[in-house]
């Protein structure tokens, strides 16, 4: 994708531009862009503020660019903060991140490798089947979904909160489309050497798929660390919650200080970035790829 | 499934002229079949057809704290849910917000994919800044919008900058005449997702291709709005189409934002907010709730439908 774009550039004559603003707008297009630039990195400079600050600098009368001192005993502060689960979140959300990530994509891709290349009469139906599950808006079933966990005894569990969000319908299918345009050939050689489905699916198709799997893995943690209505409904023990809950829960509960919390919020957001410094070419992938961000 | 087919595609059917061999491949099959999709489709059953089986039938029921239908009730309570005038505000506070956040994050990120992809110089930069918020959870910008932009007092940015002017300080999450709620909720959404819709935009725009600005060119037509006119705008016309869809279904399923921002109050309170609290608040009232879900499925799907009727969906697709 990277490729692509550096190719396919501007078209040959100058100034011919795309946008309405053509040639006149050149200076007004730079305005606009530091602009948004400015606009779009202000939050983040100010929890990296808030975070670094004493309580008595983000509650001054007068608002300032920088605080009074960097307050580093504040990330300290957050997690010997016995009112606060933030580690115990942190964990929550990591594990929940993680092992609800790798279950979505294991479930999915083998989901979608049997669709795609293993023939069987009722494959069509299944299919149909799965597809349908995208027509229902992902956010109303919650309470259905709440009553099978509940009836499970899952709330306030970490299988609660994991399991029911690794059959996602939409990975499947698009794990499916990938795999119908996966080269047979490389298939084929691995079974004149006798390898059967399984073989071929670990030691061809996911070896050679990863830069796929890589780009919706990004996007599924994200998403998972993000969620909030799930952990939300299921979470009702504190033991539970995950780190977006924990900081929901104490921003309206006025418990804890407000630079602890956004020391809370920076470190929340640390994976995050380090998932885009590093992965940020299968991010933009897998987004347009999938179009879908949830 | 011809014979061609099966000695393509399953190296394990070698010997399928022989006619037991043949029956013993296609099962074969079926059982790896299943192997590979069954894990997945039980999952499917248990946690998505299930509950919305269960969800439906507990609509014509009686629940409260709990999940067992207790009395039959008939469609009472769809009844009860078109006629509850918190249910009816809620779809009331949604349809504003549509109307606030569909065309701004429409025009906005079209306008942010042009402008990043106009720049010669640094564009990774720049596509990245507005990208970045994109990972960022509702509930973590909901936390900066509301301790530290849009706070009610003198140390929130939006009062110190009022205040430059001499404007007196505003309580924006609470101020319901004029409904100063709205410039939070709204821009917190458009700073979250903004930077998504742009790629999407930005994949569309590199699909186009550039004979046709040189044919446009030599046709003379003028660089700027003529061009973004006739050649620009009908060729992201799919990806228009993809943007308008997933960005209302997404705002019909607001729920993070308001309630992190606003919390469960009726003057802006969008139907999943009042859902969750009629079905898991204090009476957990479950028959009510899942006919409100239902209905909230219903009127998305419809809507979805429809704007894909007048879109054209056929072409939303890549």
């Amino acid at each position: 994708m990277a490729d692509a774009e550096r190719t396919t550039g501007t078209p040959k004559p100058i100034g011919f531009t795309q946008t309405p603003l053509g040639r006149v707008g050149t200076g007004l297009r730079w305005i606009a862009l530091f602009v948004a630039v400015v606009l779009f990195l202000l939050p983040f400079y100010l929890i990296l503020r808030n975070a670094l600050s004493t309580e008595s600098d983000i509650t001054a009368p007068t608002w300032t660019l920088f605080p009074s001192h960097l307050q580093w005993g504040n990330i300290k502060e957050l997690f010997a903060d016995t009112q606060v689960p933030m580690a115990r979140a942190l964990y929550n959300s990591a594990v929940v991140g993680i092992l609800g990530t790798a279950g979505q994509l294991l479930l999915a891709s083998m989901a979608g490798y049997g669709l795609a290349r293993i023939p069987y009469r009722h494959a069509d139906k299944i299919f149909y089947a799965i597809v349908a599950t995208l027509m229902i808006p992902g956010a109303v079933t919650f309470i259905p979904s709440f009553i099978v966990v509940s009836s499970l005894g899952w709330v306030s569990s970490l299988r609660g909160l994991i399991i029911p969000t690794l059959f996602s319908g939409f990975a499947a299918f698009l794990f499916r489309q990938y795999f119908l345009g996966f080269p047979k050939e490389l298939e084929e050689a691995a079974r004149v050497d006798g390898a059967g489905y399984f073989g071929v699916f670990w030691r061809i198709v996911v070896p050679n798929s990863l830069p796929f799997f890589a780009a919706l893995a990004a996007i599924t943690f994200i998403g998972n660390w993000n969620s909030f209505l799930w952990p939300l409904v299921i979470g009702q023990d504190s033991s539970s919650w995950t780190i977006q809950v924990a900081m929901s829960t104490f921003i309206t509960a006025q418990t804890i200080n407000i630079h602890e919390l956004f020391m809370a919020v920076a470190v929340s957001i640390l994976p995050l970035v380090l998932i885009f410094a590093f992965l940020q070419r299968y991010l933009i992938q897998g987004v347009t790829q999938s179009g879908i961000k949830d | 499934m011809s014979s061609t087919v099966k000695t393509r595609t399953d190296p394990a059917s070698s010997g399928e002229r022989r006619g037991g061999r043949r029956q013993k491949g296609i099962k074969g099959n079926a059982l790896w079949f299943w192997v590979f999709v069954g894990p997945f489709v039980i999952g499917l059953l248990v946690f998505s057809y299930l509950p919305i089986i269960w969800s439906l039938v507990l609509s014509f029921f009686e629940a409260y704290n709990t999940a067992t239908p207790s009395k039959f009730v008939g469609l009472q309570n769809y009844v009860d849910m078109l006629t509850d005038q918190n249910f009816l505000s809620s779809l009331g506070t949604f349809t504003i917000f549509a109307v606030f956040i569909v065309p701004l994050t429409f025009v906005l990120s079209l306008a942010l994919a042009l402008l990043v992809n106009q720049v010669k110089i640094a564009r990774a930069f720049f596509r990245s800044v507005f990208f970045l918020p994109t990972a960022c959870s509702y509930v973590v910008a909901s936390l900066i919008w509301k301790l530290s932009i849009f706070n009610g007092v003198r140390f929130g940015l939006a009062n110190t900058i009022l205040g430059w002017f001499g404007i007196d300080n505003i309580a924006w999450l609470s101020t319901v005449s004029p409904p100063w709620y709205w410039l939070p909720l709204v821009t917190v959404r458009l700073w979250l997702q903004l930077g998504f819709y742009m790629i999407l935009f930005i994949a569309g725009l590199q699909r186009i291709s550039p004979t046709l600005y040189e044919a446009a060119y030599v046709d003379g037509a003028k660089p700027g709005w003529q061009v973004f006119r006739y050649i620009t705008l009908p060729q992201l016309r799919a990806t228009s189409v993809a943007v308008l869809i997933l960005n209302l279904i997404a705002a019909y399923q607001a729920f993070d934002e308001f309630y992190n921002l606003i919390g469960n109050v009726n003057y802006a309170r969008p139907p999943l907010v009042y859902l969750y609290g009629i079905s898991l608040g204090s009476i957990q009232d479950l028959g009510h709730g899942s006919a409100g879900a239902l209905i909230l499925a219903v009127i998305i799907m419809l809507v979805t439908l429809l704007q894909s009727r007048i879109f054209g969906f056929g072409k939303a697709g890549d």
